[in-house]
């Protein structure tokens, strides 16, 4: 195998291996970090499938992004769901053995690159145009946003004008990462630009702002049901703090007396 | 108090530019060594701050989801920045949501995260350094926690959490807020906000009773420490001296003299508000609740109602129960003492709204609507009932029952600009411990979104009175309204607009 080929293959087990451990271990932390009161944010569900409903509202439609600011929604959203489509539209490469016919038929979802594009540059000019969004921006926000466009618009060059790759060795390839196959990936700079920034991004997932996936599903304000009085929520150490001092608590807590 | 010009509104309020440092400064007053000592913390800033502050952060996102989740999951968005009335009124850009968590979030991420020790300036980390501090306690006494942004922030982040972290870790360090450490200093000692003893309580309630029965004719009873009531009721002091306070209390009284419910104040726990968690202290916030489950056991009452006051109110609703056991639903030891002497029937504790509201529902309150014809009124959203609490236990219940009991009392009500109410509702301007005559720039300027949603109801509806549910609120509107050319006297307790129209059963009718 040559070096390049060696090397964005190693480049790929690197990054999923920090992306599986660092994902799981910011999961677990998140899970063991207690969440000691009560702070759902209004409207706050009064019952659990209330809170489902909350939940699958904002990650599937941006539901509070939509009511906060429409443009944000609009470049937000569709690069979103550009995302899923075209995650599923690449799963063929990735398929090993043979490929089931829902993913042969998943060629027309390759047009999902132009909202991916769009959103992209909405989000970015955004960022460059609104002082409010520019104040907010570390450099590290706009080389996300120029990855992912970089992302997008190799794979459209490729794509739409007639710049593909050898698609056998793009096949091969991809099938070996998975297969323990390893093989000769196709040396054209607009493919390795294509998928260096994919690798490099699954690799920064779990140290960075990426972490908005995961953190969603996290966040008390969305996920607590608004049901304190009916029920005692109370979390690990509280509870020890409260049998540690349980005989205090039934007399006079007056510092002054 | 300094001079201020009266702001001249626009029709509508346009996001304003951004005008760096426009309320750079050294924040409030600091908490003087004893008000320190007294709640725990250092007296004065330690020597090694940096690194105990650290250490504190360690601790607090270790304890707290929250911090540790909204700490890494801003993704920059930036939707939050046009919602804070303090960005609107200010145009500070440190005063935008995201840019006030930024302090706390760039030093998180320098000494916690592999990006920021190894790439600082491409992530925006930076070192927890005097300058910071500065910035720290400067912008996190400009936040008030009332969650606007929460509500528009898309993964649900809550910049209150943040804000409440970064008074802890200060408070930990030695750099306290003088303001609300000394009220809770006083809270502690003698059991409300004032420091206002047994006599002096016990005084001003007799005199009210005197008042209530000059003027209506009835005997009107305001009864403190007694045993074996139904109801114990616990208000904010602010209640029982300041204007327009003090007329809701009249109201309370009078809506459970028309009840027949028996009920007594206490003057062991006679302060509903709990400064405790403006500053994110646990244990502090525990201790002020502890006094109300410590009067609820000994005074044996079967119900606990709470009186006009926002964040107390989220306290209670969503706290208590997690506090002290005030509420229903525990099974250990503890909670179970309480809970099986207050009367399951009732939601445990219940908003002195909510009380009134069931009298209404059932048809034992008569009201003369027309005392209040000479109003026009709208309803302010207290931040903290609006968006951390419910009343009622229905869907939004928190915005339907006051109105209704306002309804119940007014033929003339008329609500403000609805991106400005319900859970959208903009903060008065004086909450989360900024109502201290050393932060009145902030909150004359804080106040504007409010001001200006009430603006256009006096000039759409001839809006004239703002009638409200918090104690915070009701001072810091008699306290800027003139800033915006209103008259000081507009704003009004919830129950005073009904202890004006309620119909009073006098004894010789009984």
């Amino acid at each position: 195998m040559s070096l390049i080929s060696i090397f964005f293959t190693l480049f790929f087990y690197f990054s999923v291996l920090i992306f599986i451990t660092g994902l799981s271990y910011k999961v677990v932390q998140y899970w063991n970090t207690p969440a000691p009161l009560k702070i759902p944010i209004a409207p706050a569900p009064l019952t659990k499938s209330g809170v489902f409903l909350r939940l699958a509202k904002e990650v599937f439609l941006f539901a509070t992004l939509f009511k906060s600011s429409k443009w944000t929604w609009l470049f937000g959203w569709s690069f979103h769901l550009a995302l899923v489509l075209l995650f599923f539209r690449h799963l063929v490469y990735f398929w090993p053995g043979e490929i089931p016919l829902i993913l042969l038929k998943t060629e027309p979802l390759k047009y999902a690159a132009y909202p991916l594009i769009f959103g992209l540059i909405g989000l970015l000019g955004r960022r460059v145009f609104v002082d409010r969004v520019r104040y907010i921006s570390a450099p590290s926000d706009y080389l996300m946003l120029l990855l992912i466009i970089l992302i997008g618009a190799s794979g459209m060059l490729m794509t739409f004008a007639n710049n593909h790759p050898n698609m056998l060795l793009v096949k091969n390839f991809a099938e070996g990462l998975i297969t323990f196959q390893w093989s000769e990936l196709p040396k054209e700079a607009i493919f390795l630009a294509h998928i260096f920034p994919v690798f490099f991004l699954i690799a920064i997932f779990p140290i960075s702002k990426l972490l908005h996936g995961p953190g969603i599903f996290f966040a008390p304000t969305l996920n607590q049901v608004d049901d304190a009085r009916k029920k005692r929520h109370i979390s690990n150490w509280a509870m020890q703090k409260e049998k540690n001092t349980k005989i205090d608590l039934e007399h006079n807590q007056d510092k002054g007396n | 108090m300094s001079k201020n010009s009266i702001e001249k509104l626009p029709t509508y309020l346009a996001i304003p530019p951004l005008k760096k440092d426009s309320m750079a400064g050294k924040g409030p007053f600091k908490a003087s060594i004893e008000i320190q000592k007294d709640l725990g913390f250092p007296g004065e800033k330690v020597d090694n701050w940096q690194q105990v502050a650290i250490n504190k952060i360690a601790e607090t996102k270790s304890k707290y989801r929250s911090v540790q989740v909204f700490l890494d999951s801003c993704m920059k968005c930036g939707v939050c920045t046009d919602k804070c009335h303090y960005y609107l009124g200010t145009a500070d850009p440190k005063n935008m949501p995201v840019a006030r968590q930024d302090l706390f979030r760039s030093v998180y991420r320098r000494h916690f995260t592999f990006a920021g020790k190894y790439f600082p300036k491409l992530v925006g980390a930076k070192d927890f350094d005097e300058n910071m501090l500065d910035d720290w306690y400067n912008y996190f006494h400009q936040c008030s926690q009332c969650r606007r942004c929460a509500v528009f922030c898309p993964i649900g982040i809550d910049t209150a959490e943040i804000s409440m972290a970064a008074r802890e870790v200060m408070n930990a360090i030695g750099v306290g807020q003088k303001y609300p450490n000394q009220i809770l200093g006083k809270i502690n000692k003698i059991g409300n906000n004032l420091g206002m003893p047994e006599p002096a309580l016990r005084d001003t309630l007799a005199d009210l009773e005197e008042e209530i029965e000059e003027e209506t004719g009835a005997s009107v009873k305001l009864p403190l420490d007694i045993k074996n009531s139904e109801v114990l009721m616990v208000t904010p002091s602010a209640d029982f001296f300041a204007e327009p306070h003090i007329d809701g209390l009249i109201g309370y009284a009078k809506v459970f003299h028309q009840s027949g419910v028996s009920w007594t104040l206490s003057s062991y726990a006679s302060e509903a508000a709990n400064f405790g968690m403006f500053i994110g202290n646990y244990d502090v916030m525990r201790q002020g609740a502890l006094r109300i489950r410590k009067a609820a056991l000994d005074l044996n009452v079967k119900r606990v109602v709470v009186g006009e006051c926002g964040h107390a109110w989220r306290v209670a609703y969503s706290f208590w129960n997690t506090l002290t056991g005030l509420g229903n639903g525990g099974s250990d030891e503890y909670s179970l003492k309480l809970q099986n002497q207050l009367d399951s029937n009732y939601p445990q504790p219940q908003h002195m709204i909510e009380f009134t509201y069931d009298l209404i529902q059932r048809d034992k309150l008569s009201f003369d609507k027309s005392k209040n014809d000479h109003r026009v009124v709208t309803f302010h959203d207290s931040c903290n009932v609006a968006r951390g609490s419910n009343m009622g236990d229905i869907e939004n219940g928190q915005f339907i029952l006051p109105r209704e009991v306002i309804k119940a009392a007014c033929n003339n009500f008329s609500d403000m600009h609805k991106s400005t109410i319900k859970s959208a509702t903009f903060c008065c301007g004086g909450g989360g411990g900024l109502l201290t005559d050393d932060l009145i720039d902030l909150r004359i300027k804080g106040a504007k979104p409010r001001m200006h949603a009430l603006k256009q109801s006096e000039q759409d509806n001839g809006v004239n009175t703002l009638a409200a549910i918090c104690a915070i609120c009701k001072s810091q509107f008699s306290k800027v309204l003139p800033n915006y050319d209103f008259d000081p006297y507009m704003i009004v307790s919830v129950h005073q607009l009904v202890s004006d129209a309620i119909i009073l059963t006098k004894d010789s009718e009984t």
